[in-house]
């Protein structure tokens, strides 16, 4: 089976999705390709945090939800009956807008995943624990701290810690909602940085609210707008780079040259 | 006539007047500490006139009213400390896996239904428990257990746990409460199951919270009085160390059970034993408030936490 | 990335994606399953064994609660044996307690939130209110033995000592609810009231107070339910557990239900067992159960008129 990099590894098909009566999204079809990063841009409320959570069904979480549709991971559809969302979850990950380390050191933070999983070798850990860090930039900064509390770290290095330990358990696919939205400048461009070089591993598909981030990092983007009543439904998907030139779409040309959201 | 703003006159006279009258509503609660602590110490004082230090702190032996009398604490000690220990074996486990389940699994309907009734448990007055344990509850134990007595602590822990397992619930569900959300989302993101993420990250972080529910629920089985009196027997005597699990089905005296035994019996204001009663109650008093204070302790540390 | 490495990586994919090999997924979920189970086995524990309890209470009372019960004295024999003086004891203990601790809950609670100044010292009173709160009810009944019976020369068991001792142990509970019920009315009413130029006092008895009633009456309710069903404090000040005379006025002598209650508790007899003592607990319960009705109905009214 050829496998390479542009694959469709993700295909969302008529995805609609209800907080009770409220149609939040309305019939998205999406394709995300392997080991890219995709950005989901839009006006706030429109639901792409909503979206993202589909992905991992962390949806089913909130009392009083629908989802229809079908969303295909490796050719799977992630909502039939047989499918476990536990075990989905294993293979995509997800980094909240707001760090949220668990209240324990550096080190159990990372090894947390993979010690749930079964592993209880120390030694074990320990490489998986250096090898996450590294790849979220962070090893070099808390080498000497492993021990530290996670809460002592600034949030820049919290949110680097929480995508350590979201690598750590070596997902398919990371889903990231806003993860620098709570961050200063500096912060952020670590954290693009590291995604770039990170996504020779994994497939990301990032939500942000902020334009210029979407066009430096990601390869491609959709964006999404809402209809009255916060009702998100997709406009326009393809390059980032097409997509901001030379946008298909009215709505698109709009917003992104600031005229509304 | 020309405007007066000075603060003169009825109107200001009485609204100090006022003031003072809820400033000294305030101060009954301060005096009403000040009067326990002083008449536990007065009478206690007293009491340790007549008997020693060594006899009630080391002595083996309670027989407050019939000559020849003797002051050992030990024997009370002894019960309330059994006591309490059994009960919070039910209550402690109970109440916390009660406040994991409504935090944790139930949904907002189930959780409306079952926290009142909860409440409930705790609205029962002490008497009623103990005319429970003593009359139903005895006789059905009965059945598992031929040895158990007529009067046994095992059937007042029972009902004595199932009385204080909404205090431990609520406190420990408040506890849990405040841990944040993201947390819960963080864990399940990572693909482990919910029972992980409770046992893992839920439980560890609200620790301080559980503690000290946990606490004041063994400070209130301590100060319980009714059921015990009621459905424990009334025998001053001590726990053998060495059969702890016998006297699981005897009667056995604690100290507030033997405080209502002397209450109960014609003593005069005079007598060692009226005095003995205080002395009782005082190491009572400290027990409880010790309990009390540690509890708040934590409390507040862990509401610090999360802020 | 080579093309090798991305293949490699599909595989895994699709091979734990599918089967349950390598992974602890089953073993975890079965884990969580029991413990959910557990969790829900602990909640019912109590809220079941309640229902039993009361259903066997209810079942037993039939057929000798009915009229002349309540309306006859004590009895040696069980089939003339009533509760009229104890729930007239009752009755008269707990209006003179609301008439006490209705004055010196609101005017602790108004002063802490209105008039104190966030200083040490209010700190002090609050700690210290929490702290009674924890104090056993037994000491209450040594601190009205020795206060109000031995220093203030009072008779001992007469209405008026049963009832001031039971302020005292409720009183925490009066003023931490008046508290928040006083909270609960926004600034903003009081900035209107101030504003238009009244005095403090005039404020709180046009704004604050109005609007917290229902708050304070709920509170108030609840706490008189807590001292209906005591029975150790009335034990310690020397109230009879049986009296076959109503109290006249607040120096007699008394007896309340729970101490009825007590004294039949342990009567040899079926007809005391299974008949009577169930009788007086129902009625017990019955008394408690329309007080927390009251207060749940006007919790129930006050939030609906909120919204």
């Amino acid at each position: 089976m050829g496998i390479a990099k542009n694959d469709i590894v993700l295909e969302i098909k008529n995805l609609n999705f209800y907080y009770g009566e409220l149609q939040a999204l309305i019939n998205i079809n999406l394709e995300i390709k392997r080991n890219t990063i995709t950005s989901i841009i839009g006006p706030s409320g429109c639901g792409k945090s909503t979206m993202l959570r589909c992905i991992n069904r962390m949806n089913e979480l909130i009392d009083d939800t629908r989802t229809e549709g079908e969303i295909f991971y490796d050719g799977r559809n992630i909502f039939d009956s047989d499918v476990d969302p536990v075990k989905l979850r294993r293979k995509i990950g997800m980094v909240f807008q707001q760090p949220n380390p668990f209240p324990k050191n550096i080190f159990d933070n990372v090894a947390y995943g993979p010690k749930m999983y079964g592993t209880r070798n120390r030694q074990k850990l320990r490489e998986i624990v250096e090898i996450s860090l590294k790849k979220a930039a962070l090893w070099d900064e808390v080498k000497d701290r492993l021990l530290d509390k996670s809460l002592s770290l600034s949030g820049g290095q919290q949110q680097r810690l929480c995508i350590a330990r979201t690598l750590a358990v070596e997902p398919d696919i990371i889903l990231m909602d806003e993860p620098a939205s709570s961050l200063d400048p500096i912060a952020t461009m670590r954290i693009e940085q590291l995604l770039r070089e990170v996504t020779d591993d994994y497939t990301i598909i990032i939500v942000t609210n902020n334009m210029q981030q979407a066009s430096r990092i990601s390869e491609y983007t959709a964006f999404i707008n809402a209809k009255e009543r916060r009702s998100g439904f997709l406009v326009e998907y393809g390059r980032t780079q097409d997509l901001f030139i030379k946008p298909q779409m009215k709505q698109t040309e709009d917003y992104i040259s600031g005229r509304f959201g | 006539m020309s405007n007066n703003l000075t603060k003169r006159g009825f109107e200001f006279i009485s609204e100090n007047a006022i003031k003072t009258f809820f400033l000294l509503c305030a101060i009954v609660s301060v005096v009403t500490t000040i009067g326990i602590v002083l008449v536990l110490l007065i009478e206690t004082t007293n009491f340790f006139r007549e008997v020693s230090l060594k006899e009630f702190f080391l002595g083996f032996r309670w027989n407050p009213t019939i000559k020849p009398t003797s002051f050992g604490v030990w024997p009370l000690l002894s019960g309330t400390l059994y006591f309490t220990f059994i009960t919070a074996l039910i209550a402690l486990p109970v109440g916390l896996l009660s406040a994991v389940y409504l935090s944790e699994y139930s949904g907002r309907k189930i959780r409306s239904i079952i926290k009142p009734a909860l409440e409930i448990l705790a609205g029962i007055p002490t008497v009623v428990y103990g005319y429970f344990a003593l009359v139903y509850i005895t006789p059905l134990l009965r059945n598992l257990l031929p040895g158990i007595k007529t009067f046994n602590i095992l059937s007042a822990s029972i009902v004595v746990a199932i009385m204080i397992i909404p205090t431990v619930a609520s406190i420990s569900e408040d506890a849990i409460r405040a841990v944040p959300q993201s947390f819960r989302l963080a864990g399940l993101s990572l693909g482990i199951t919910k029972f992980q993420v409770t046992a893992s990250i839920i439980l560890p972080a609200s620790l301080s919270g559980i503690l000290s529910s946990f606490i004041l629920g063994l400070s209130r089985a301590i100060g319980e009085t009714m059921a015990v009196t009621i459905a424990g027997g009334n025998l001053a005597r001590l726990v053998n160390p060495l059969k702890p699990a016998e006297a699981l089905l005897e009667p056995m005296q604690t100290m507030t059970a033997a405080m209502v035994e002397i209450g109960l019996s014609d003593i005069t204001g005079n007598s060692t034993a009226y005095k003995s009663l205080f002395a009782v109650g005082f190491t009572l008093f400290l027990m409880t408030l010790t309990l009390n204070m540690v509890s708040q302790f934590i409390k507040n540390r862990y509401r610090e936490k999360y802020k | 990335m080579n093309q090798a490495k991305l293949e490699k990586r599909a595989m895994l994919n699709q091979e734990s994606f599918l089967s349950s090999k390598n992974d602890n997924i089953k073993s975890e979920w079965i884990k969580g399953r029991i413990f959910l189970l557990i969790c829900i086995v602990s909640i019912l524990f109590g809220i079941l064994s309640l229902a039993a309890l009361l259903i066997y209470v209810f079942w037993d009372a039939l057929g000798w609660l009915n009229w002349q019960f309540i309306t006859s004295t004590p009895s040696r024999f069980a089939s003339k044996a009533g509760i009229f003086p104890m729930l007239m004891g009752s009755g008269f203990i707990i209006m003179l307690v609301a008439l006490f601790s209705l004055p010196l809950g609101v005017g602790t609670a108004v002063y802490l939130e209105e008039y104190a100044p966030k200083n040490l010292f209010k700190k002090f009173i609050e700690i210290n209110i929490s702290n009674l709160a924890g104090v056993p009810s037994i000491v209450y009944g040594l601190l009205g033995l020795g206060l109000f019976v031995s220093f203030l020369d009072l008779t001992h068991g007469t209405i008026l000592v049963g009832a001031l001792t039971l302020t005292l142990r409720i009183l925490p509970v009066v003023i931490v609810t008046s508290q928040e019920a006083i909270k609960a009315v926004p600034v903003s009413h009081r900035r209107a009231s101030i504003g238009l130029g009244t005095t403090k006092w005039q404020m709180i008895r046009s704004v604050v107070l109005p609007e917290s009633v229902p708050g304070i009456m709920t509170g108030m309710i609840l706490a008189l339910a807590v001292a209906m069903g005591e029975t150790a404090p009335l034990i310690m000040i020397g109230a009879a557990t049986s009296i076959f005379t109503a109290p006249r006025n607040i120096h007699s002598s008394f007896s309340s239900l729970p101490l009825q209650i007590f004294a039949w508790s342990d009567f040899p007899g079926e007809g005391f067992r299974h008949g009577v003592t169930p009788a007086a607990i129902v009625v017990l319960l019955v008394i408690l159960m329309i007080m927390n009705g009251a207060a749940i109905y006007i919790r129930h009214r006050f939030s609906r008129d909120k919204n």
